[in-house]
């Protein structure tokens, strides 16, 4: 008697031969996958690959596109590093650097107004909104984020040339493009305060920490990774707005550093003057400036990856 | 250092609902109280209000006194903040602060509450870690996040997190209902040595963990649906598992109902 037995008292269990294959062939205990099922199966299948290769289609023609009609214009050292003053229409010559100056300084500036406002709103919102007035701030970002970018640009000119006489600027664009930024980042932030877990906040409070501290040293430090990649998002989304710059600022072919007064140069502005330049240098120009926002928004995009990844906690 | 905790008529409301019934007991220093009772029945909400986690919860307010050594922790001019700082809680789920290392969970508290000296925070690190037997499985990972530990460990890192702000009262809500039967051993080991210098309350699912930890055992119950929960006796914990006044304590601790 094997020791299981003694300890149990009980008989020792039969061992009965695993079945030989044979066996497991013959037997068919369970009922195969019908036919029909097995067609729908592929058939939905084929259907999910094909709408996915469906909506592939024109991002890759619209990247190639880019690219290779592009491509020529970026390669030369003058693209990045001139301006296009004093560049005849029809002269292969010049380049971008004044646009890609107004791009970024008009989007950082935007960032820097929209970013604070936009944390402690939504701060607000998820770690002391309660009632009326948080209800009416959450309903006034919606609104908000449903606003044209022409509308946002129309109010900013209106309010800031209009009423307080202000010359057309960079600044003024940049206004228009927190009017469209701020509603993304409160929405943003306050998704990625909500998925700090309660349990971390009370597990402060009961060590005697005050609110306002676990807030920052807490809860802001644990959703930080999704709220920077967030507003790197945010920023390139608002860096190919075209409307602001056409209503707000004068396009201009050379630098400009002052932001407050001035025409100055944005890739979209530039994009958009150089179209109306029937010459192949022109058409050259529209296709380098549109990759090279794209360049631009793509670099963001992997700065927030890298970021998000370097900031989240760490596992072990 | 150790205090008592004095309560006295306390009830709880959630908004309108009446979720606790005038409940009254006293916990002397350095013992061990446990809290059992089905499910419902406001043993975890009587706790967090011991140490007013319950205002977290919108809508949350109580009615009575809660005494330590005597002063009333709901006294007007009292902040929750000083009452979580001498009264502290852990969690039914262990939750180590997950941007932090090691030894920055444990010293949490402290360098929240402004404390900067680095050696100070260190000594401090390790004499909590090896208040709650946890230093030599972590002495040489300090600067690891907390989250790669065990659950059992993560928990015992929690208490070591709570003991290092040195309260006087430690409260804990079902500390071992998330882990394995080794980790609850060590967990309840750990309280029977905590009980030398804290007062301890806990609320636990497990009755065999009531009588192997407890000094004085409280029983809570539900008088039915809807109605609020009420204490059904206290007594020391030798008493209501051998020998409860009520019915419904023999029937709970029997394995009658619940």
């Amino acid at each position: 008697m094997s020791r299981l037995a003694n300890l149990t008292g009980r008989k020792e269990p039969e061992l009965r031969p695993f079945p030989t294959e044979e066996d497991l062939k013959a037997k068919r205990a369970f009922r195969p996958i019908s036919r029909s099922r097995r067609l729908t199966d592929k058939f939905v299948a084929g259907i999910v690959t094909l709408a996915f290769l469906v909506a592939l289609a024109p991002l890759l023609w619209v990247l190639w596109t880019v690219v290779s009609k592009g491509f020529p214009a970026i390669l030369s050292s003058n693209w990045w590093l001139r301006s296009l003053q004093g560049v005849l229409p029809e002269e292969f010559a010049g380049g971008i650097y004044h646009a890609l100056y107004g791009t970024i300084v008009q989007a950082l500036m935007a960032a820097a107004i929209s970013v604070p406002l936009g944390l402690l709103i939504a701060i607000y919102l998820v770690e002391y909104g309660r009632g009326q007035l948080a209800r009416l701030v959450t309903q006034m970002v919606d609104i908000m984020s449903g606003i044209p970018s022409i509308v946002a640009a129309l109010f900013v000119f209106s309010l800031w040339v209009g009423t307080f006489g202000q010359p057309q600027s960079a600044f003024a664009v940049s206004l228009a493009l927190v009017l469209l930024m701020l509603p993304v980042v409160v929405r943003n932030t306050e998704e990625m305060l909500r998925l700090v877990p309660d349990e971390l906040r009370e597990a402060s409070y009961a060590l005697g920490v005050p609110k306002w501290i676990t807030i920052l040293r807490i809860v802001l430090p644990s959703a930080m990774s999704g709220i920077i990649s967030g507003i790197i998002l945010a920023v390139a989304r608002v860096m190919g707005e075209t409307a602001p710059v056409l209503v707000l600022v004068g396009y201009s072919r050379s630098i400009n550093f002052n932001i407050f007064d001035g025409n100055m140069a944005s890739l979209p502005l530039l994009l958009y003057t150089e179209l109306t330049n029937p010459e192949a240098a022109g058409q050259l120009r529209v296709w380098g400036a549109a990759l090279t926002l794209i360049i631009l928004i793509a670099i963001l995009n992997i700065i927030a990856t890298v970021v998000s990844r370097l900031v989240a906690p760490k596992k072990s | 250092m150790a205090k008592r905790l004095d309560i006295k008529d306390l009830n709880v409301y959630y908004g309108d609902f009446h979720a606790v019934d005038s409940v009254t007991m006293s916990v002397e220093p350095r013992s061990v109280t446990a809290l059992i009772g089905p499910s419902g029945c406001g043993k975890s909400t009587v706790l967090r209000t011991l140490n007013r986690m319950h205002e977290v919860i919108p809508g949350a307010r109580v009615k009575g006194h809660v005494l330590l050594d005597g002063a009333d922790i709901y006294a007007p001019d009292i902040s929750p903040v000083s009452v979580r700082r001498t009264i502290g809680m852990v969690f039914q789920r262990p939750n180590p602060f997950p941007t932090m290392s090691i030894r920055d969970n444990v010293v949490a508290g402290l360098r929240l509450q402004g404390e900067k000296n680095k050696s100070k925070l260190n000594d401090i690190a390790e004499q909590s870690l090896r208040g709650a037997n946890l230093w030599t499985e972590v002495k040489d990972r300090l600067d690891k996040p907390g989250g790669g530990l065990s659950g059992g460990q993560q928990q015992r890192l929690c208490i070591a997190r709570s003991i290092a702000v040195e309260p006087d009262v430690l409260l804990m809500d079902e500390p071992c209902s998330a882990l394995d039967p080794i980790s609850t051993l060590a967990i309840e080991d750990l309280i029977t040595e905590l009980k030398e210098k804290y007062t301890i309350v806990i609320v636990t699912h497990n009755m065999q963990q009531a009588a192997r930890v407890s000094d004085q055992t409280a029983f809570f119950n539900l008088a039915g649906v809807g109605k609020p929960g009420r204490m059904v006796e206290i007594d020391h914990t030798e008493k209501i598992f051998s020998n409860p006044t009520q019915k419904a304590t023999e029937d709970y601790i029997s394995g009658r109902f619940g």
